[in-house]
């Protein structure tokens, strides 16, 4: 990941002054400035929640700022819709792709500005327009696949060529790396490199510091909507980088007792499945849990965790294989039976799956235990037991508001809902906790909070299954980690010690070198 | 702080709404050269004016409050039951076969037609839910449809030669007089109104108990989980599927339970339909007027009762009775659209609050 | 041999009769369920439009005006349902519901206003109705007179369903209706007004439920009655579902309905088997087909979500 610079710092092409943007009383982006140079990635740096993407929205004409100037190529511009910020020459890659399923890559890019020959849409020149564009930056897509067929890594390239087919000469790139393996990642570092050296202003919006290391040149940190600064990458290192995003040292570490694991809690055996579009995603798949253990399953996204985890959990039906749960059959059983055999998790989609978002916090408390006693009797629910345990938990999970038991989950901030979750699921005193990327979108205190509920559990001698497509909490957390490609597990490591790089190799299908 | 408080209720809302409906049917009113003032007296002496006809707007009610119920319910439990107008007419159509048919002591007789008459909506309710779980079939098509079978099925018994009356008639034979739930003697005398009966006692007592399912039932706690987040509930090991065929059920049996009301109460008989009766549609603005709470039914079924039987006498100053319809639809879009009026008093409340501070 | 032909005339004759008001509510539901905005205002927009028309043939005597009018006054009634629906994101559901009681509710309160208190408007001449072609050139009740000495309406629909076709997949607009159905935040980035598409078809989706309903009383019952439309609209909407929510298919769907018809028309005539039931067919057939040979088709993903543009 060698670094090419291109930055021609005697043109600034993008000024942003004392940005500031309210909704309703709160203070989204409280003046924030950003200058971007011709030929330059400029990264954004900034928790969850920080600003970042309400800046970007900004720029891109999606919101309107409350106060604040915006220079493009040194003239002052008002940006009032999206299409004005494509006129100016900006392109936003979102976060979460704005990509029409049924299209084609060729319908989804020319969408919006489609050539036409008198009044028919002259898909053929567009298909012309985009070959050449994919070979010059290197961006391999098939023009005439449907989105919903394609993979999370190419339709990242969909969205890429969607801004350059409409000339961009700046790119503002949202979390682009959170669902790619680290091959796909290179990829897009050399992408990034083509572009810039082609003249282009890269913005990339990330929580990543290795990334903003391996290819911006300059950081703008953002902390609570407030500007913090403006930093020279190359003159700063890691942990430097997460101070100004937190605001306080880091532990990266979490720490742990040593122990030795005990019997087997959950074995998987031979485990074969399909998705919903009836194709194989499990194919053969064995893993297992044991006492005490903290075992990691990494992998990309789409790989066959999302359906391992419903499979076992009994949201989805299984094609062939064995789950046992203490050497009892668990498979293929409801979601109900299954938890009353000492299994629970933390989902990975807590507005989903996890909380009734308009239940109340005391009602979302007692989600699968609402028919035993003391919750309710004969039937009745028994209100004051139930308003009881929640405040209990409450206080015990520090959930905030303190008063929040008969408030909605959803009026909660996203730590404290996954708190909610976790006061559940750690309070079930199950044998086996699966948790799927607990922390994903989560502010740092929040992960720290997470992480240690997780280990105690394991202290406790239960059996934990740690789902997650952040390969740095995979191998902080983990006591043994297991590769998943493909359906299958591909390798299995020692959590200490373990290799980042020999992980990646083996998420991306390569075997592991004896 | 008092004044927010005001315009953060949702009764305040329903309240403009229901005003917007009458000044919308004032205006057009006037537009056909009718005076609004005459035409809303009547309507008003028409329900007020005497005991009788007080009398006459709970009759009418009750059947609305039932089915108003039916669609609440389902509200509650995130399925649109357009499907009670159907489910409507076959539980009038059972309470009226075995009011005929079947012979029994008076309490006995009516237990078995209003048991007739809940499981018959509860049945074509639940047709519905099972297509819908097994086939994905979409449930407002399907509940479409089968308010349509209802239809034919019910002109198709109503002419069966055991069942249809002797002599003229489009309708049916009376149902016999153990089955009837007629009010007694005295109070018919009292209020001089011939077609009191125990309707409105039923329709409440049905909302009390739909209520307290809702709130205090664990079986309520599932139907509300299921109705806010599928999802949510189906991870929580709550069986959604059951929970969709039991809302189904017992809403379709609400509305069952009105079109028995309305057979064995008011009407004896049921005739010939020439198009669908609309007690099924005019739940849904029963339960909308009522914010899908189980006793503001109650209200609103009564408001939509007064409307419907005082509309009828109009025609006495030359109005014609549709004025009701459109006020009543003027009404919803205006309860449907009220959630951005609401946001932006309290917006406005908000900022001017804002702008003290400064 | 010659009965059987006869037959199939008649046949083929309820379905011209009983087709084109579905196929064009039906067109008009595609516009509006594709866009996003589930539309079951369907039925109020067609009895609005079946009084308009009758109304404004009968008193200018001109069938193609009432035609139109009776399109527009759906329009108008697309537009309160847009309004509604897009500009303050109420349930699309509930607009809809409103609609079916305000536009049938207007409708014969203007009837009652204007005919003397009456809910049917007076019978319309046949030269204030819509033209048939081919007068006089067949023998009445042969193959040719059921078939072909009908109103060209009736053709003029399917043409209308190749056009419909045509705009959906073919041209610019198409594709961004489709498009802003699907995912409107993406069109919102793209620099599409999701707004002004919507709105767009919504409106055009009252017009030709309108002209459906319009064709209703300016062809076979030549006058309004209240219950002229009797659920056609929510026929018209089975059918796009049914049709997966496609013109071509939808037209499939109301063939089915017009051909249950045909055959209600031809074993009604003969009275063996109990009308009641008889009627009951097309629904039946229609449960029966969504039970079997659909296997759950594919709703359009925005169906029916407001979409709140950010300020």
């Amino acid at each position: 990941m060698a670094k090419q610079s291109s930055v021609d710092l005697s043109k600034t092409v993008i000024r942003m002054k004392d940005i500031v943007k309210t909704f309703g009383s709160f203070v989204a982006n409280d003046h924030v400035n950003l200058t971007v140079h011709k030929g330059e990635v400029h990264a954004i740096l900034g928790e969850n929640g920080a600003g970042k993407s309400t800046l970007m929205n900004v720029l891109y004409g999606l919101y309107h700022p409350t106060s604040g100037t915006i220079e493009i190529d040194g003239k002052e511009v008002r940006i009032d819709s999206p299409q004005k910020a494509i006129d100016l020459g900006i392109g936003m890659v979102h976060q979460h792709f704005m990509l029409v399923q049924p299209f084609t890559v060729t319908e989804n890019i020319i969408l919006g500005t489609e050539p036409t020959k008198g009044i028919v849409v002259d898909t053929k020149k567009a298909r012309e327009k985009i070959v050449e564009l994919s070979d010059r930056y290197n961006l391999k897509v098939d023009p005439d696949a449907k989105i919903e067929d394609i993979s999370v890594g190419m339709q990242q390239r969909v969205e890429i060529l969607k801004v350059l087919y409409r000339n961009a000469e700046y790119l503002i790139l949202d979390e682009p790396t959170a669902s790619l393996t680290p091959q796909e990642i290179t990829e897009l570092i050399d992408i990034i490199h083509h572009l810039t050296a082609d003249g282009k202003s890269v913005i990339l919006i990330t929580h990543k510091l290795k990334e903003i290391k391996a290819v911006a040149d300059y950081c703008t940190i953002i902390r609570r909507g407030k500007y913090i600064n403006t930093v020279d990458v190359s003159e700063c290192d890691e942990n430097k980088l997460a101070a100004m995003m937190v605001g306080r040292d880091v532990e990266f570490t979490v720490e742990k007792k040593e122990m030795t694991p005990g019997e087997v809690v959950l074995d998987v055996k031979d485990l074969h499945a399909k998705d919903y579009r009836k194709v194989e995603i499990l194919k053969g798949l064995n893993l297992n849990v044991r006492r005490g253990e903290i075992v990691g399953l990494a992998g990309v996204d789409g790989n066959g965790q999302s359906e391992l985890v419903e499979i076992i959990t009994g949201l989805k039906k299984a094609e062939s294989g064995e789950i046992t749960m203490n050497g009892e059959s668990i498979f293929n059983l409801t979601p109900k039976e299954i938890f009353d055999k000492s299994v629970t998790s933390i989902p990975e989609d807590r507005q989903k799956h996890g909380l009734v978002l308009d239940f109340s916090v005391a009602e979302n408390l007692i989600l699968q235990n609402f028919y035993k006693e003391p919750y309710a009797k004969s039937g009745i629910l028994q209100n004051a037991a139930i308003e009881e345990h929640a405040g209990e938990m409450i206080e015990k999970f520090d959930i905030r508001p303190a008063d929040s038991s008969q408030r909605p989950a959803g009026t909660l901030s996203g730590g404290n809902q996954q708190k909610v979750i976790i006061a559940r699921e750690v309070t079930n005193d199950a044998d086996l906790l699966i948790a799927v990327n607990p922390t994903r979108g989560l502010d740092v205190g929040a992960i720290e909070f997470v992480h240690k509920y997780i280990v105690e559990q394991r202290n406790k001698n239960k059996a934990i299954l740690l789902v997650s497509f952040e390969l740095d909490e995979i191998m902080n957390l983990s006591d043994r980690i297991e590769v998943i490609f493909d359906g299958q597990i591909v390798g299995s490591v020692p959590g200490k010690g373990a290799d980042e790089k020999e992980l990646g190799f083996m998420m991306a299908g390569g075997k592991k070198n004896e | 702080m008092s004044k927010k408080k005001i315009w953060n209720s949702n009764a305040i809302y329903t309240f403009l709404a229901i005003l917007v409906g009458f000044v919308v049917g004032a205006v057009l009113l006037a537009a056909a050269g009718i005076n609004p003032l005459v035409a809303y007296g009547k309507l008003f002496t028409g329900v007020f004016g005497k005991v009788k006809f007080v009398t006459w707007s709970i009759i009418y009610a009750a059947p609305l409050i039932l089915t108003g119920l039916s669609v609440a319910f389902s509200f509650r439990t995130g399925v649109f039951n357009i499907g009670a107008e159907g489910q409507f007419v076959v539980g009038s159509l059972a309470a009226c076969v075995v009011g005929i048919l079947v012979k029994a002591p008076a309490p006995v007789h009516v237990l078995l037609c209003v048991a007739a008459a809940m499981a018959a909506g509860a049945l074509w309710g639940a047709i519905v839910g099972v297509l819908k779980v097994k086939r994905g079939v979409n449930e407002v098509l399907s509940y479409i449809m089968f308010n349509w079978l209802a239809f034919y099925l019910s002109n198709f018994v109503v002419n069966l030669t055991v069942i249809h009356r002797e002599g003229g008639g489009e309708a049916t034979k009376d149902v016999a007089e153990t089955a009837r739930i007629m009010a007694p003697q005295a109070l018919i005398t009292a209020t001089s109104c011939t077609a009191a009966n125990w309707g409105i006692v039923i329709a409440i007592v049905a909302a009390v108990a739909i209520w307290f399912i809702i709130k205090k039932t664990t079986l309520g706690f599932q139907l509300r989980a299921v109705g806010f987040s599928r999802s949510a509930a189906e991870y929580a090991g709550i069986n959604t599927n059951r929970m969709f065929l039991t809302a189904m059920a017992i809403s379709g049996a609400m509305a069952g339970l009105g079109g028995a009301v309305q057979t064995l109460g008011m009407s004896g008989r049921i005739s010939q339909f020439s198009s669908q009766e609309g007690f099924g549609f005019q739940g849904i603005t029963v339960a909308l007027i009522g914010a899908s709470h189980p006793i503001g039914c109650i209200f609103a079924g009564l408001f939509y009762g007064a409307m419907k039987y005082g509309g009828g006498k109009l025609s006495l100053v030359n109005a014609p009775a549709e004025v009701v319809d459109i006020i009543m639809g003027t009404i919803i879009i205006f309860i449907a659209v009220s959630h951005v009026f609401k946001k932006l008093i309290l917006g406005r409340a908000e900022k001017s609050k804002g702008g003290k501070q400064a | 041999m010659s009965e059987l032909i006869k037959d199939l005339g008649l046949l083929i004759n309820a379905m011209l009769i009983a087709t084109p008001p579905l196929l064009f509510a039906a067109l008009g539901s595609c516009f509006s369920e594709r866009s996003g905005v589930v539309n079951i205002g369907i039925e109020g927009m067609m009895t609005i439009g079946a009084f308009t028309g009758a109304v404004v043939a009968y008193f200018t005597g001109n069938g193609w005006l009432g035609f139109l009018c009776g399109g527009l006054a759906g329009a108008a009634f697309g537009v309160i349902h847009a309004i509604a629906c897009i500009s303050f994101n109420a349930d699309q559901t509930i607009s809809g519901t409103a609609i079916n009681f305000l536009a049938p509710g207007l409708a014969v309160f203007l009837c009652k206003a204007l005919f003397d208190n009456s809910s049917d408007s007076p019978a319309l001449d046949t030269a204030a109705k819509l033209p048939k072609m081919f007068n006089g050139v067949f023998k009445a009740g042969s193959f040719g007179y059921n078939v072909l000495n009908t109103y060209p309406v009736a053709y003029l629909c399917f043409a209308l369903v190749l056009l419909v076709w045509f705009i959906f997949y073919k041209t610019r607009f198409g594709m961004r209706l489709r498009a802003v159905g699907e995912h409107p935040q993406a069109c919102a980035t793209l620099g599409i007004d999701v707004y002004r598409t919507r709105y767009i078809c919504v409106i055009a989706s009252g017009f030709l439920a309108g002209l459906g309903g319009a064709y209703v009383t300016l062809s076979t019952v030549s006058q309004f009655r209240p219950s002229v439309i009797v659920g056609q609209g929510f026929i018209a909407i089975a059918a796009v579902i049914f049709g997966n929510f496609k013109p071509q298919g939808a037209m499939k769907a109301c063939l089915l309905f017009g051909f249950c018809n045909g055959v209600k028309a031809l074993l009604g005539a003969n009275n063996i088997v109990s009308p009641h039931l008889i009627s009951m067919i097309p629904y039946v057939v229609t449960i029966l087909a969504l039970i079997f040979f659909v296997g759950g088709s594919r709703v359009p993903a925005a169906n029916g979500k407001p979409f709140v543009k950010a300020k």
